[in-house]
């Protein structure tokens, strides 16, 4: 017997869907999973193939056999956390790491809260927060980019441009080599000009606005432009501070998850602002040298708060003077 | 039993019933323990000072020579070593570390006893620097570089977790610079014999003696100045 | 009176950890290691058993106006008298536990057994309360314990199951005691419920 459907209005549908959005997000990450092929190499492929097989088969699994129910994992949110957990792994990870690393992301940081709309936080952040804290020193020892390289976990390694500045030590690369990605980090994050391309098609096809990658970056320069103008021996300039680390992959790809970020524009804006600032202080002052996934994941926390306050005009509500 | 009215009186009585008969038995309890608790404390640091020193039988009291304790070992008279207890801030808090040197100031083995560092990676200073990759045991400080090969140093840093090594290392120097103090610049060539280590001490302890007067000289020119 | 009841009771469906949810503080501070939540657990369970007694047999003679205040001057002796026991017979076990010792006074759990059961019933009874509801929260305690050790090192009991590089230090942490503690709680509680069908 057909049932017959009644839903509020209204009725026209954009052609918007769940896979759209997420098949969009994973064609704006390709020229930055390029330039990662292109400088890490064998490991970069080992690392990003494992952890999108094993993401979406964990998807799969607990959705069959623990929920019983009907299986989703061809709509490309499990693929996509796996090519975004990737993205924020040393191309030198063991592979097994890996797979743990997914497990925590879909298994814990997802389905626990009930899968796709329910988490809390972005799953593949709490997958490569879970991996640093439980590996660190893995975590922590990125393999030097070397074109076409064929090694894997036994790459030549050195330190990031943020662990440099923490540390004390090494010379930093050129403005150009951190801007292409000639520099040790994570496989994904180390090109800004294709993440900054990645963003841009993401706007264009509408899948994101400008508002919470634009007041991340905004906030950090200013926040770093002022502590460098007051002591540039100690702190860097911002411009160092834009184009390392993780923070362009995660302004633009992991801050601005649908699910877990505010609704409104306005609650956008804090929650970017809020982004800034934690990156900078836990960059300038904590305890690890990077801080975007950590910032991310504690305002993802402060979201439902944002939303309770920073709700949207009704339609025909007069704007208070 | 019917229960006791909540008047004044019965709740007084009671209380102070109580409070006495509760302080009675932490005071047996106390005096009993009180015994094992110290010894079980001194072990603890005898414990860490026999690891790090070689086989002695005697053992002086504490000398604080630059702020840090320097306990010295003797073996039927002769002076084998020292053991330092030195201080340095880590990357999460402080670090403790137990140093001890032969007479000749070679680092004989060490033992950390507080550190706060992050686990799994600068908690590892506990055995990394007895380790295959980086072993400062049997290294002196007057004629190896103690510090991270990073920094033009001898010794391997702890994979990811350079500031914690660097922390240990300078500890290390500091618990050196406070041996040699405390033996005299000549503890290299002839403080084999207990007597000369003896003299050497006193020597030590009348230099810091004579530094006294020269800091307080100094702070007063300073204060004369800025008036 | 049945003796069993008040035990078994405070072992399963009363389960201060898993069921009821006191405690919550020493259960995610002290299971780092299987043989740490289990110290804690006995001690608990110690001072639980003693001051149920003596609450149960002094439970005519004191006003109530003034019980909590006696209440807790009792408690506060016994976990004084575990903390300096502890301090002289076992210091490794007390270098892990120290802090922690003396919040056994502040244990929502201690207090509240006091409260709810031995101030009703006679000194047998309290005794098997106690001993019911300590057991149980040493068992919570050594099964956190248990899963956090084996997942944080490869060890139980500080015996090697894997090599330890394998282990998740992330278990070891505060972060690791909410998350097992959270996934214990939800396969309890749905393992009461199937039993209840």
């Amino acid at each position: 017997m057909a049932t017959l459907i009644v839903s509020p209005s209204p009725h026209v549908h954009s052609g918007d869907s769940v896979s759209k959005n997420m098949y969009n997000v994973v064609i704006a990450l390709l020229p930055a999973y390029l330039v990662s092929l292109y400088f890490f190499g064998l490991g970069a492929l080992v690392v990003s193939l494992v952890s999108m097989v094993s993401c979406v088969l964990f998807e799969y699994l607990i959705q069959r056999f623990v929920f019983k129910g009907k299986t989703t994992v061809w709509n490309g949110s499990a693929l996509l956390t796996g090519m975004l957990l990737s993205f924020n792994l040393p191309s030198n990870l063991p592979w097994w790491m890996v797979v743990i690393g997914a497990f925590v992301a879909i298994g814990i940081g997802k389905m626990t809260f009930g899968g796709l709309g329910n988490n809390i936080f972005n799953p593949a952040l709490v997958g490569r927060v879970f991996l640093l804290v439980s590996f660190p020193a893995a975590m922590t020892t990125w393999p030097v980019p070397t074109p076409f390289s064929l090694h894997y976990t036994d790459a030549e390694t050195g330190a990031t441009v943020l662990a440099m500045l923490k540390g004390g030590f090494g010379e930093l690369p050129s403005h150009i080599d951190m801007m292409v990605g000639n520099m040790g980090g994570s496989l994904g994050e180390v090109s800004a000009v294709a993440l900054i391309i990645g963003g841009i098609y993401l706007m264009i096809r509408k899948v994101i606005t400008w508002h919470i990658p634009v007041s991340i970056l905004l906030t950090v320069a200013v926040f770093t432009g002022i502590l460098h103008a007051c002591n540039p021996a100690e702190f860097a300039s911002p411009l160092v501070h834009l184009l390392s680390g993780g923070l362009m992959l995660g302004a633009f790809f992991m801050a601005t998850d649908y699910v877990t970020s505010p609704m409104t524009h306005r609650g956008q804006l804090i929650f970017g602002f809020g982004i800034g600032v934690i990156t900078v202080v836990i960059r300038t002052w904590g305890a690890y040298p990077e801080g975007v996934s950590f910032a991310i994941l504690i305002m993802n926390a402060v979201t439902p708060l944002i939303n309770t306050y920073v709700k949207p005009r009704r339609f025909g509500e007069k704007v208070k003077k | 039993m019917k229960k006791l009215e909540s008047t004044f009186v019965n709740m007084t009585v009671v209380l102070t019933l109580f409070a006495l008969v509760a302080a009675g038995a932490l005071g047996a309890v106390y005096s009993v323990t009180e015994e094992p608790i110290a010894m079980a404390q001194v072990a603890k640091q005898q414990e860490a000072i026999k690891v790090v020193l070689p086989d002695f039988t005697e053992l002086s009291e504490a000398d604080t020579v630059n702020g840090l304790a320097v306990y010295k070992a003797y073996n039927g008279g002769s002076f084998v070593g020292a053991a330092v207890e030195s201080q340095e801030t880590g990357f999460n808090g402080p670090i403790r570390v137990m140093v001890g040197f032969d007479a000749d100031g070679t680092i004989v083995n060490y033992s950390v006893l507080e550190q706060k560092e992050t686990p799994g990676l600068g908690t590892k200073m506990v055995d990394w620097f007895k380790g295959e990759k980086a072993d400062i045991r049997g290294m002196n400080p007057a004629d190896a570089n103690i510090a991270v090969t990073k920094d033009g140093g001898d010794v391997d840093a702890i994979t990811a977790a350079t500031i914690s090594s660097r922390a240990f290392l300078r500890c290390v120097n500091a618990a050196y610079a406070a041996f040699s103090e405390a033996n005299g610049a000549a503890a290299k060539s002839d403080a084999v014999s207990g007597a000369t280590a003896q003299t050497d001490s006193q020597a030590a302890a009348q230099d810091t003696i004579n530094v006294e007067p020269i800091d307080s000289a100094a702070v007063n020119a300073a204060a004369q100045s800025e008036k | 009176m049945n003796y069993i009841k008040p035990f078994l009771n405070g072992l399963v469906k009363e389960n201060p950890t898993f069921v009821i949810m006191l405690g919550m503080c020493p259960t995610l501070a002290t299971t780092t290691s299987a043989l740490n939540g289990m110290g804690m657990g006995v001690a608990t369970m110690f001072v639980l058993i003693c001051s149920n007694v003596v609450i149960s047999l002094i439970k005519n003679i004191v006003p109530d106006k003034v019980r909590i205040p006696v209440y807790v001057v009792v408690i506060a002796t016994f976990v004084t008298i575990v903390d300096l026991v502890m301090q002289a017979y076992v210091p490794s076990l007390y270098a892990a536990l120290g802090l922690f010792i003396p919040l056994i006074v502040v244990n929502c759990i201690v207090l509240g057994r006091a409260e709810s059961f031995a101030a009703k019933n006679n000194a047998l009874a309290s005794m098997m309360d106690g001993a019911g509801i300590g057991l149980g929260f040493t068992c919570s305690l050594t099964i956190v314990g248990i899963v956090r050790e084996i997942l944080g090192t490869g060890k139980v009991f500080s015996f090697s199951l894997f090599p330890e590089e394998y282990g998740m230090l992330l278990f070891i942490l505060a972060p690791g005691a909410f998350i097992v503690l959270g996934y214990m709680m939800a396969l309890f509680n749905r393992f009461l419920k199937d039993r209840g069908k």
